[in-house]
């Protein structure tokens, strides 16, 4: 009530406890492994390898919207690779021709799912979990349960390419200044924004957060802009994988928060009876988010068959299990109708730094595996708890 | 001993800080029926849950006494073991077991530890279907297959498999017609007979007169005073005023300086059959107008199909092979989804929010704006936040809905207030034409009159009502004028000049006598 007159609220802990999670875990490693997870090139790693795993948390967390997941995103990675490198490797045509092919398998795996779970109304469980197992056939009969490659040059960029950059010595080594460049350019717009959309609320006389967590949260922000973007002006400048990552962050960020058909995942992840009664095709929101996750799940399955520089039949392994635990890490409800683009995002890097720090500090991957799980199961079970202390 | 089984003395109940409960004092005769009433919030069910030991003890102030001792009961297994059986008013059973493995659901009949003697299980379950009048059910059919009204009886029977003493019933016909209810409220006077303690909580007053023996008035955390029937003045006007605390001189507001316009809705040979069955024919050559400023109450008895004839109208949102006209200001429209009706003005407000209106995990301002949304808080699909904003505001600020900020959470709201997000939801989509469905179920009196008034703005504004409700006197309270449907048909249109309780119910019983006796009593 209080808040009405004031006009100030408070700013929504969650989001921000997630990325201070985040800076906790890599501070942590930091530690462990004696900064050997802060230098340019470990950070550049990061990027690309985590790259994949962000795009298809960005697709999982439609789904998980839904109140449901897909199982079948590696799979579909895999296949989508294999396709690109038969078109090139046999029939010799060109990355393109490759990328649009990727493209087309994705697009139409996931229309393959969509319409048995939007129209004949087949539980997405059952329908991707047969999607997982068919894709994984699938790529091993294409493949005849070899790798192929090695791709060339010009495709592999897309997943170990770099921006142009532009050197000048600095310290010990160089500095790029594109990198510095970008990093103040996103500077200025961080800022701007937030400056924009305050005067709007105040135009409109809404609710304001108070100015010290507005302050608080941009140095915050700006803190893990430079940080990133320093180091990798340390390194060989930006790697394509970040360009398309940010354009898809960008993009479904604002399709989730800002457009009809965002709004209509959470309200039919919410309550799908009250959906269909106010006037939300259920059934159509249901068939793109699916279709949505496929194109996602080939354009991360060319990232990583460029980032290898071959199609493999395991390529794509386990990567959905990441993707779920990535958006349910990253504050999405299991029952569906809340989570964000930006918390599925922030949950891929967490799995990632979990990953990499654990790599450097010389755990192997099944120690890993064991951490990874008590995360996701800490990180839900301090969400509901939360959840049902404040209820 | 004392008269009393049951006395629950100075309790009081805090929940961080807040008093739900504050110094409650009820006394139960044994054999009685002990009618507990109060708005919703008022703390009915916290004395219950108190009282049944959802709240163990310790975490209460008072002292509870049953059968002359003091109890100290930690969980329901407690209170059960005594014999004190709550029945909630959302159903406790596993639709697809069979009514036999509900009725012991919990108390399983075993012949060795663990093991079930299902044997021992069907028969017992008889025996105790029997004393709530289903002695003739399958005791072998999932639950689900049940009507509601016999689901309740079934959790009644239940009760009953505990050895029950004390029986406690939330708000036991919320969800049951007329007959159903009637039904039900027979039984608890059987069970009275057998010796049986019933505490009903109920907003249905008319139920209270009929079956209890003396009411409990709890306000604000706090009793207001206890009636006892032959002894008190008992009628539902005394109740209210206790209720809300002042004179309810009107419980349907006057709808003045309304003008009534020309019909803008109408339905023509409308013919509808079940979603699941093409040959069976739910509504059949329906024929209604609405004019403009027009209240006009759709009356019958559930299962009528009167949510169904709003649904179908609605986008045909129910049925199949669908035919008839629909007219809107004069124009033919094809509502072949739920936009299109959005689009042509016509808002159907559903019944049962929690189910089918609100999305409650939502904020306030994401369920009022959903149905506006394409319409009018978009270009080119991108949302218009601020204007979003701006209208939820208004709405929240017009009709009073009770909350700290149009970013709560909708679930965390009351009943009343809820109803009010879904009626402000189908106020912003700007329809000419409403209807409401159960607009008031299991709402508090006070929120009811602003529901009323909400209606009576509508009308004023030139929008044609339609209102379906169960409760006749709601209808007869509200409407300008009544369709009454049964069986899927019009069976008769009353005036507000003509109408009353009976008269619906004669509409109703000719037209059953004119269907020639061959509908069946499912």
């Amino acid at each position: 009530m209080e808040t009405k007159s004031k006009k100030v609220v408070k700013m929504d802990m969650k989001q921000y406890g997630m990325f201070f999670a985040l800076i906790a875990i890599y501070v942590v490693f930091g530690f462990l492994t004696k900064w050997a997870n802060a230098t340019p090139m470990n950070i550049n790693n990061l990027i690309m390898q985590n790259g994949y795993v962000v795009i298809l948390a960005i697709g999982m967390l439609l789904c998980v919207l839904t109140g449901n997941i897909d199982l079948g995103v590696g799979s579909v990675v895999a296949v989508c690779g294999s396709f690109a490198g038969i078109i090139m490797m046999d029939y010799k045509m060109n990355m393109w021709v490759a990328i649009a092919v990727a493209l087309l398998v994705g697009l139409l795996t996931g229309v393959f799912a969509g319409f048995f779970i939007a129209y004949l109304g087949i539980p997405p469980f059952v329908t991707t979990l047969a999607t997982m197992l068919m894709g994984r056939g699938l790529t091993y009969t294409l493949l005849q349960a070899q790798t192929k490659g090695p791709f060339d040059q010009s495709y592999n960029f897309i997943g170990a390419g770099f921006l142009p950059v532009i050197k000048v010595p600095f310290g010990d080594g160089t500095m790029d200044l594109v990198s510095i460049a970008v990093a103040i350019v996103a500077s200025v717009l961080l800022v701007a924004s937030e400056i924009k959309s305050n005067a709007t609320k105040k135009k409109y006389d809404f609710a304001v957060n108070p100015t010290w967590q507005i302050a608080l949260k941009l140095a915050l922000m700006l803190f893990i802009i430079w940080f990133f973007f320093y180091k990798l002006s340390r390194y060989n400048g930006l790697p394509f994988v970040l360009l398309i990552m940010v354009v898809l962050i960008a993009v479904y960020g604002f399709i989730t928060s800002k457009t009809v058909a965002g709004r209509q995942i959470y309200a039919l992840g919410g309550n799908r009876k009250a959906a269909n009664l106010s006037g939300i095709d259920t059934k159509k929101v249901f068939f793109w988010v699916y279709v949505n996750m496929g194109v996602l799940s080939s354009i991360a399955g060319i990232v990583l068959s460029a980032r290898n520089g071959s199609a493999t039949p395991k390529a794509g392994d386990g990567f959905e299990m990441d993707a779920i635990a990535s958006c349910y890490i990253g504050g999405a409800a299991v029952a569906g109708g809340a989570g964000t683009i930006v918390g599925a995002v922030v949950g891929a890097f967490i799995m990632g730094i979990l990953n990499n720090g654990m790599s450097l500090f010389g755990w192997s991957t099944d120690i890993q595996k064991i951490v990874k799980g008590a995360v996701l199961l800490g990180a839900v079970t301090l969400d509901v708890l939360s959840k049902r202390k404040k209820g | 001993m004392s008269e009393y089984i049951l006395e629950m003395n100075h309790i009081t109940k805090e929940f961080s800080g807040v008093k739900a409960l504050d110094d409650v004092n009820i006394q139960v005769k044994k054999g009685e029926i002990h009618a507990l009433c109060g708005e919703n919030g008022a703390g009915k069910s916290t004395l219950m849950n108190v009282l049944s030991g959802v709240y163990p003890y310790g975490s209460y102030e008072g002292d509870v006494v049953y059968k002359g001792e003091h109890c100290a009961f930690h969980n329901l297994r407690d209170s059960e073991a005594k014999g004190i059986v709550i029945i909630h008013q959302e159903l406790a059973l596993s639709p697809l077991l069979s009514v036999a493995e509900n009725v012991f659901l919990g108390n399983e009949r075993t012949s060795m530890k663990g093991v079930i003697d299902w044997t021992e299980t069907r028969k017992r379950a008889q025996e105790m279907l029997a004393k709530v009048g289903l002695e003739n059910e399958d005791v072998n059919v999932p639950v689900n297959t049940l009507g509601v009204g016999k689901q309740q009886l079934i959790e009644i029977a239940k009760a009953m498999a505990k050895k029950v003493e004390l029986l406690i019933l939330d708000e036991p016909t919320a969800a049951l017609n007329d007959e159903e209810s009637k039904k039900l409220l027979d039984i608890m006077l059987d069970l009275k007979k057998q010796g049986i303690t019933c505490i009903i909580i109920s907003h249905k007053l008319n139920e209270i007169e009929y079956v209890s023996d003396s009411v409990t008035i709890i306000r604000d955390g706090k009793t207001i005073e206890t009636l006892v029937k032959g002894v008190d003045d008992y009628s539902e006007d005394r109740v209210i005023k206790a209720m809300v605390g002042r004179e309810m001189t009107n419980r349907y507001p006057e709808r003045e300086g309304v003008e009534i316009g020309d019909v803008i809705f109408e339905v023509k040979d409308w013919n509808v059959f079940h979603p699941d069955d093409e040959n069976r024919q739910m509504l059949k050559n329906i024929n209604l107008k609405v004019r403009a400023g027009e209240v006009v109450g759709l009356a019958g008895l559930m299962g009528a199909g009167r949510t169904e004839l709003a649904m179908s109208l609605f986008g045909h949102s129910y049925g199949q092979k669908i035919s008839g006209k629909i007219l809107i200001n004069g124009k033919e429209v094809h509502l072949k989804n739920v936009k299109e009706a959005v689009k042509n003005k016509l808002a159907y407000i559903s019944e049962d929010r929690k189910t089918y209106g609100l999305n409650l995990i939502g904020d306030v301002k994401e369920n009022m704006t959903i149905a506006a949304r394409p319409f009018f808080f978009s270009k080119n699909g991108v949302i218009n936040a601020n204007d979003e904003i701006v209208a939820s505001e208004d709405y929240r600020k017009r009709i009073n809905v009770k909350t700290n900020s149009i970013n709560q959470i909708v679930g965390s709201l009351s009943g009343g207030n809820q109803q009010k997000v879904v009626v402000a939801k189908w106020m912003m989509t700007q329809p000419d034409v409403l209807i409401m469905d159960e607009p008031t179920r299991g709402i508090d009196v006070g929120a009811k009159y602003e529901i009323y008034c909400i209606i009576n703005e509508l009308a004023k504004a030139g929008k044609a009502v339609i209102v379906i409700s169960s409760e006749m006197p709601e209808i007869i309270g509200t409407c300008d004028r009544i369709y009454v449907i049964n069986d899927g048909e019009i069976a008769g249109e009353l005036t507000k000049e003509e109408v009353s309780q009976e008269k619906i119910m004669q509409c109703i019983m000719a037209h059953n006598r004119k269907g020639d006796g061959n509908g069946n009593e499912e």
